[in-house]
């Protein structure tokens, strides 16, 4: 038996009852919904709701054809794959020098984590207020050094802006996980290397590194779940997907498609896209987990 | 450390000092808008230093946006998906770690099929689940034409808008901390159960003279993160809550943001964002230990 402890109890009655609560709140919130998605995305409902019909996969073949849609996976990719970038190097220059430094190490790391615990769409109006070309610090000094700067009419530097603010929110959560696998690595490993005359930089590379790779492949995975799902809020506070669908997401556009569109057939067929992409990022996390026993870090 | 190299030390500290000051800059700044007036926020060049109407500020947010009440309404969806999530994830673990039983596996993979989507993909659904909890009943009644049996046409209509329920019950719904608690109770020694076996203690007894004091850790770690997660809600308590009164801190704050078109107050917004941010702030610094054990042990 897959998880079962070798001291157990025999019952039924007793585990049933236990389980029924999380059964319950799942079979209403999790399973019914999953599936009701499923099947709005095979039919067509008219605006007032009174006909339902069935057209296979109308919906998905109307989504590949939309330019609106193809862009906004563009837009996705790009803007997960910078701010994962992003996150990871930034997150693991500062967990190497915090790994590095003894004297203060504990306030630096009380700061970077701050970021944790501020609201996505906190982060994003903090960075929306920073760069905003009235009244906006930062927008204030571009201006002054020559740089025209408006994320409300260029698309790119509104791209630019949402990144750094996703960023920003994210690089602590890899920083935790990378500050603590480096202190998993024997001192001793480090210790012999160095007496063989390798540096601190040849010792990250050759021995630091290779040992936290699985936790490197995780979070880049963590990093694609939290761009593609979590920066929602971050998109609807500081640029509503625009201008111009220049920073429209997958998820964002979901919503105003179910929600605002009240076109419930392509909101659907989008959300079940996002469904087979995010369990095949859960089955790359499962690999994580079959990879650490291998390095036994 | 393995030996002296002052230049990499340097440059180390120096890469930490400018990081930290990026995670400060607009924290900072929000601090130095949020205790100036109107007027001086609009001022070219805007200001660099904190000015002294922080206070007045504070009042101005916490009236007009309504803070109190969203203060306590946050606090109830928050405490209420911590201690909900561990309650219900503590009993399914145990049951699947340490229960033999028929349909053990069947339970099992239902409950980690969950982990698999985040709430994000399934938004619509999800709030149709909401605004009628009873809707399944409905179909199956329908489905079987229970109406017509006693000539009656039956309507089943449970709208969880607007409630704590609604706000609490869709975010319950996910396995992270089954999982979690799953993989602690797989490292407890069989000693110890077979020990309070022996003693005569009852299955519950065991969980709550055994389990439960061992899981203390886990329970605290997994605690802050969900609290966290709870007071920093932003899709679901926007879609749910179309009353005023029953939305959170966070949403309240967003409202308080100027649009381009209405008077530029940001002063009061970048005010009442600090005053948002606090309690999970200080959550943070004050159990950071905590947060750092139960986010890594999550992780794995």
């Amino acid at each position: 038996m897959v998880g079962l402890k070798r001291a157990h109890y025999r019952e039924t009655r007793l585990p049933m009852l236990l389980l029924l609560p999380q059964l319950l709140v799942l079979l209403l919130f999790f399973f019914i919904p999953a599936v009701r998605a499923l099947s709005q995305a095979f039919v067509i409902t008219d605006a007032f709701g009174t006909s339902v019909q069935f057209v296979w996969f109308d919906n998905f073949h109307r989504l590949f054809l939309s330019p609106e849609y193809r862009s906004a996976a563009w837009i996705t990719l790009w803007f997960t794959l910078v701010q994962n970038i992003l996150t990871i190097v930034v997150a693991g220059a500062l967990a190497f020098a915090t790994d590095r430094v003894i004297r203060l190490r504990g306030l630096y790391r009380s700061i970077v984590l701050l970021p944790y615990a501020i609201a996505p769409v906190i982060a994003g109006i903090l960075w929306a207020f920073l760069f905003n070309p009235s009244v906006g610090p930062v927008a204030h000094v571009l201006k002054a050094v020559g740089i025209a700067w408006d994320p409300n009419r260029s698309g790119f530097d509104a791209f630019l802006l949402v990144t750094l603010a996703a960023s920003w929110k994210h690089i602590c959560y890899d920083y935790i996980f990378l500050v603590a696998a480096l202190l998993a690595v024997p001192p001793s490993l480090l210790e012999a290397a160095a007496v063989d005359g390798a540096g601190p930089w040849l010792r990250f590379r050759r021995i630091a590194l290779p040992m936290i790779g699985p936790t490197v492949f995780f979070l880049v995975t963590m990093n694609f779940v939290y761009g593609f799902f979590e920066t929602f809020a971050i998109i609807d506070a500081v640029t509503h997907g625009g201008p111009g669908g220049a920073t429209m997401i997958l998820v964002y556009k979901v919503y105003l498609d179910g929600f605002v569109h009240i076109d419930l057939g392509s909101s659907a067929a989008q959300s079940v896209l996002l469904m087979i992409f995010a369990i095949g990022l859960t089955l790359l996390q499962f690999r994580y987990a079959d990879r650490r026993i291998n390095y036994d870090v | 450390m393995v030996e002296r190299a002052r230049t990499l030390d340097i440059a180390c500290h120096a890469l930490l000092i400018l990081g930290g000051l990026l995670v400060c800059l607009p924290i900072y700044f929000a601090f130095v808008v949020g205790s100036h007036t109107v007027s001086d926020v609009l001022t070219i060049p805007p200001p660099w230093l904190p000015g002294r109407h922080f206070f007045d500020n504070t009042v101005t947010a916490w009236q007009k946006g309504n803070l109190g009440r969203l203060f306590l309404n946050s606090l109830i969806v928050a405490v209420g998906i911590t201690v909900g999530k561990i309650a219900v994830s503590l009993l399914s673990a145990f049951a699947i770690a340490y229960f033999r039983f028929p349909w053990r596996m069947t339970a099992f993979w239902l409950i980690f099929a969950s982990l698999m989507l985040p709430v994000e993909v399934r938004i619509l659904p999800t709030y149709e689940a909401v605004a009628n909890v009873a809707l399944p009943l409905q179909w199956l009644l329908d489905a079987l034409d229970v109406g017509r049996w006693f000539g009656v046409e039956i309507t089943l209509d449970w709208n969880m808008m607007n409630s704590y329920g609604g706000l609490i019950l869709p975010l319950i719904a996910s396995a992270t901390a089954t999982f979690l608690f799953r993989q602690f109770f797989l490292t407890v020694p069989d000693e110890l159960c077979e020990a309070a076996r022996i003693d005569g203690a009852s299955p519950m007894r065991f969980f709550w003279s055994v389990l439960l004091p061992l899981s203390r850790a886990n329970m605290v770690a997994l605690g802050i993160i969900l609290f966290l997660y709870g007071w920093n809600q932003y899709l679901w308590p926007l879609l749910f809550t179309t009353d005023k009164s029953m939305a959170t801190a966070v949403i309240g704050l967003k409202n308080l943001i100027p649009q381009s078109d209405s008077e530029p107050a940001w002063n009061i917004a970048m005010n009442a964002a600090l005053l948002v941010m606090l309690p999970p702030v200080i959550v943070v610094m004050a159990l950071q230990r905590w947060l750092v054990k139960g986010l890594v042990d999550s992780g794995k």
